[in-house]
């Protein structure tokens, strides 16, 4: 059980902006989590000044089921619609790093001891910081809800922040989750079809082949991000095996190999180093890929949920065609017209409104992730350089 | 076909194709007798009938061309920049490490004696030197304690320019060894020859002929790699098979610039330099085989005999050894794994930065893009900055490894020829055993005509048994010294290679700070 206090580290965790909501009377965080065996339960602490809540400071438990469910309600409502509905933060994943914790296991025998205690040392900074992520990920989804005028209202949000019991969220049983794939499935089925519906307005049909364009490309370089970090990671755990042979060969050998320690003290920092490169990259670059990977899916999401909905416009429009024809239920026809077109207007409205601030917001993200990220590995090159230029000093006047 | 275009060393494996600088004691173990006088007077090594007396060869003046060395690395060496306060040392030290020094030392010359940590093995050494050379120059070294003033001789080797020969599977690589020289026994200062790896693999034969008498450390050749040659017999020009060639050549150029210690194997060496046609010095490929067999054969009487000890120095040394080697071969793998994933992260960088590139150009927000574009540049500089990195990496560093697990081997070899050398001399005495128990034999059944047989028998054993008792002392002997000599050297390479390698990689951080900060601007400028 390994459980974590965030509070010095928040600002640098933060990967993504978010419009931090200083401003608004309600302030989310997640102070601490705790995560066992397979579960991570987060302690999300509210400060509101809002009277819909009982208390003005509270705070509960939740878990990563009662994320999700709170993410399908949102999607399920109709009223949202028109709005981007901040994406589900993703299931926290310790796989990677258990996994590597087993074949570390496996391979103990062939190393030394030192070797091996630093081996288990990387791992888990590796376990920790996927833990911090997880956690970070889900704080940000909280306060992009409550940052937002409309869902901050939400009724099931506010349930999701105050109701202090678990909330046994009843997980999805088989044929809940038979069913969502299902509806997976014709949506993109019916996202094919729907890009072929004539689009009236010149934003949305800008907006839509750029976000389409974009959230492949943006797929691919999460992908490449993802790798590149992934070798550089092994590059870093290389020169532990180094170092530690090192240390061994200057156990052994007495004077003539002193400079052997040196340069084994060295691969030890600069292994550090290159394992800080590689998670600093990691969480600037990669993570800022991800989560916009994410968004973007959203955004696309709500421009489907229009054009699905100009589509049944059309359709009523026929519809009502139709039954003038006939002359039958001419009013139910007109009726469900009108509010077809109601439905629409609102949609584009509110759409385009959400999509100019997505555009910023990215915008801006991008920004603050890209100069972080150039301001660290600057910050590493030049203590890595320091460094051996010490040990370099050191070397040549022994 | 050929590859010569690709492999002359890129200029940034600065001193890596210099030879590494080596103290060489006069391993004046041929009781007197040196080569310069060798030279004059009588063969100076047991030479196989077809090798010339040495005075015929040197002046043979068969052919020698006059090509100065084109050796990049000799050039950018001294010319390319560095950092921060290194440079000046470096400068130097750099050139002097570009000459092999070959010493014959005069006692006390110029006043500074060689100062030896280990002690009374090495005044034998001074006073055993006869001829006088004309003095050379004098060149700084970092270690000057360990200098031996004197006599210095440059000699420099590279092999370069590999070049393709032949056809389908008889087509073989050759390589241009070319010498520069200050030896006096040199007709020209600059020379060069082809040769061939088999050549190479027969030169450390004949050397290791030498080795079974006197007990010298012969560096071994590159392994004999089949499938590495077939592909380049086979004519294709992957990367995979220009990568072999360089190995090789850099390989083969380490292994003739060690060979530079021993005196009497730098005599063969500069022969094998200098012949137009190598003579004699074909590797049958059946020899392997051969040599497998007596490696097996070698192992098994290593169990069968052991020797009794009476030095432990002996004995501690060769664990030490067989543990440094272990050792090595460990850090060998870390090392190489280490390569490889450097070479990953090449390849993966570059892919992301292409597609960051893509990302950029399908940005809507100029600045953003531009940034982004900016960004897939810098991702493609750190791909390439890797890419030397891993090439630094390999050669500074792992080869190093390879070839001290080799060398190490080789110690041990000649451990093993010690233990052989007391085995015949046991042989010997046993076999003199005999002959008296026969004499005495003959003499109690009175025998006299076969009496006069055996006493011609003892005496000859007893010069036998004297003759191999004397090879044990002198192989023991010059096996310390050269043990001695060989640690000092690996001291200093390793300690040489370390600060390179870590400069190499203070280098590359320097570039990447580069890098990052062009990058910098372009970023805070999005808005």
């Amino acid at each position: 059980m390994t459980s974590i206090s965030q509070d010095g580290d928040r600002d640098k965790l933060r990967s993504v902006s978010v419009d931090l909501n200083n401003d608004t009377p309600l302030l989310i965080d997640i102070p601490d989590a705790l995560c066992e065996r397979d579960k991570v339960k987060f302690t999300i602490h509210t400060k509101t000044t809002l009277n819909s809540f009982q208390k003005p400071d509270f705070s509960v438990s939740r878990q990563h089921e009662d994320f999700i469910w709170l993410h399908d309600t949102l999607v399920e409502t109709e009223d949202y619609a028109g709005l981007i509905i901040p994406p589900v933060p993703p299931k926290p994943d310790f796989e990677s790093p258990r996994e590597k914790m087993h074949k570390l296991g496996e391979g103990e025998a062939t190393m030394t001891k030192e070797e091996y205690t630093k081996m288990k040392q990387e791992l888990e900074a590796e376990y920790l910081a996927v833990f911090k992520k997880t956690v970070q990920v889900h704080e940000i989804f909280l306060q992009r809800l409550s940052s937002h005028p409309a869902f901050s209202k939400d009724r099931n949000f506010q349930i999701f922040l105050e109701y202090d019991q678990d909330l046994s969220v009843r997980r999805k049983n088989a044929k809940e989750m038979f069913g969502g794939f299902f509806k997976n499935m014709v949506k993109s089925a019916d996202e094919v079809l729907i890009s072929g519906v004539k689009e009236v307005d010149e934003f949305f049909e800008q907006e839509k082949t750029f976000l389409l364009d974009y959230f492949g490309k943006i797929k691919d370089a999460t992908a490449k991000a993802e790798k590149m970090t992934r070798s550089h990671k092994n590059l870093a755990d290389d020169y532990i095996h180094i170092s530690a042979t090192l240390t061994t060969i200057a156990a052994d050998d007495n004077e003539a190999f002193k400079s052997k320690a040196c340069i084994s003290n060295v691969c030890v920092c600069v292994q550090k180093l290159e394992a800080r490169v590689a998670s600093d990259q990691e969480l600037k670059l990669t993570e800022l890929f991800r989560y916009y990977m994410r968004d973007i899916q959203a955004a696309k999401d709500l421009l489907y949920r229009r054009a699905r909905a100009l589509a049944d416009y059309e359709n009523s429009n026929k519809a009502l065609d139709k039954a003038r024809l006939k002359s039958k239920d001419v009013g139910q026809a007109e009726e469900h017209q009108q509010q077809c077109l109601q439905k629409f207007d609102k949609l584009s409205e509110s759409g385009k409104k959400e999509l100019t601030s997505f555009k910023a917001r990215r915008v801006v993200a991008f920004r603050k992730n890209l100069i972080e990220m150039a301001e660290l590995e600057i910050k590493h090159a030049k203590s890595n350089m320091s460094l051996l230029h010490a040990c370099i000093e050191q070397l040549q006047s022994n | 076909m050929s590859v010569s275009s690709l492999r002359n060393p890129p200029p940034f494996l600065d001193g890596e194709d210099q030879e590494p600088e080596y103290d060489t004691r006069d391993l004046d173990s041929d009781d007197g007798e040196d080569i310069f006088t060798g030279r004059s007077n009588k063969p100076f090594t047991p030479t196989p009938p077809e090798t010339d007396p040495p005075t015929d060869i040197f002046s043979e003046e068969g052919y020698t061309v006059q090509t100065p060395i084109k050796h990049p690395s000799l050039h950018t060496n001294i010319l390319e920049p560095k950092f921060n306060g290194i440079q000046s040392d470096e400068e130097l030290d750099l050139f002097a490490e570009a000459t092999v020094e070959l010493t014959l030392t005069t006692p006390n010359s110029q006043g500074r004696k060689e100062v030896c940590p280990t002690g009374p093995h090495f005044s034998i050494l001074n006073a055993h030197s006869s001829l006088r050379m004309p003095d050379t120059s004098n060149k700084t070294m970092e270690e000057l304690e360990e200098e031996e003033h004197g006599d210095t001789f440059e000699l420099n080797i590279a092999v370069t320019n590999p070049e393709k020969m032949g056809d389908g599977m008889n087509a073989f690589m050759t390589y241009k060894v070319s010498t520069q020289t200050s030896l006096p026994a040199f007709r020209s200062k600059t020379f060069s020859v082809r040769r061939r790896f088999s050549d190479f693999l027969g030169l450390y034969e004949k050397l290791l002929v030498k080795q079974s008498l006197m007990g010298c450390i012969i560096p071994p050749p590159p392994q004999k790699s089949v499938v590495g040659m077939t592909k380049v017999k086979v004519g294709k020009e992957d990367p995979s098979s220009a990568d072999f060639v360089e190995k090789r050549r850099a390989a083969l150029e380490r292994e003739l610039s060690r060979s530079m210690n021993c005196l009497d194997q730098c005599i063969r060496v500069c022969v094998f330099c200098q012949l137009p046609r190598a003579v004699n010095t074909q590797a049958l490929s059946g020899s392997g085989f051969l040599k497998m067999i007596n490696k097996a054969s070698d192992a098994v009487n290593k169990m069968t005999i052991k020797m009794n000890e009476s030095d432990n120095w002996f004995e501690s040394k060769l664990q030490e050894v067989e543990n440094e080697e272990q050792l090595l071969r460990r850090l060998h793998a870390s090392f190489d794994s280490l390569v490889n994933h450097r070479k990953e992260l090449c390849s993966s960088t570059a892919m992301f930065a292409k597609s960051v590139a893509m990302l950029g150009s399908s940005e809507e927000n100029s600045a953003l893009s531009r940034a982004l574009s900016q960004l897939a540049e810098v991702e493609d500089k750190l791909e390439q900055l890797q890419q030397e990195q891993a090439f630094s990496d390999f050669f500074i560093f792992t080869e190093l490894l390879a070839d001290y697990v080799r060398l190490l081997g080789a110690v041990r070899g000649c451990f093993e020829q010690r233990v052989k050398a007391w085995q015949r001399w046991q042989e010997a005495q046993s076999t003199l055993q005999k002959k008296r128990e026969a004499e005495a034999k003959l003499l109690w059944a009175n025998k006299p005509d076969k009496l006069q047989q055996a006493k011609d028998d003892i005496t000859e054993w007893e010069a036998k048994v004297g003759q191999s008792e004397r090879d044990f002392e002198r192989i023991s002997s010059t096996l310390r010294k050269e043990v001695h000599r060989f640690e000092k050297e690996k001291c200093r390479d390793f300690r040489h290679h370390i600060v390179k390698y870590l400069e190499s990689l203070h280098r590359t951080q320097h570039r990447l700070v580069k890098c990052w900060e062009t990058f910098l601007p372009e970023a805070k400028a999005i808005v």
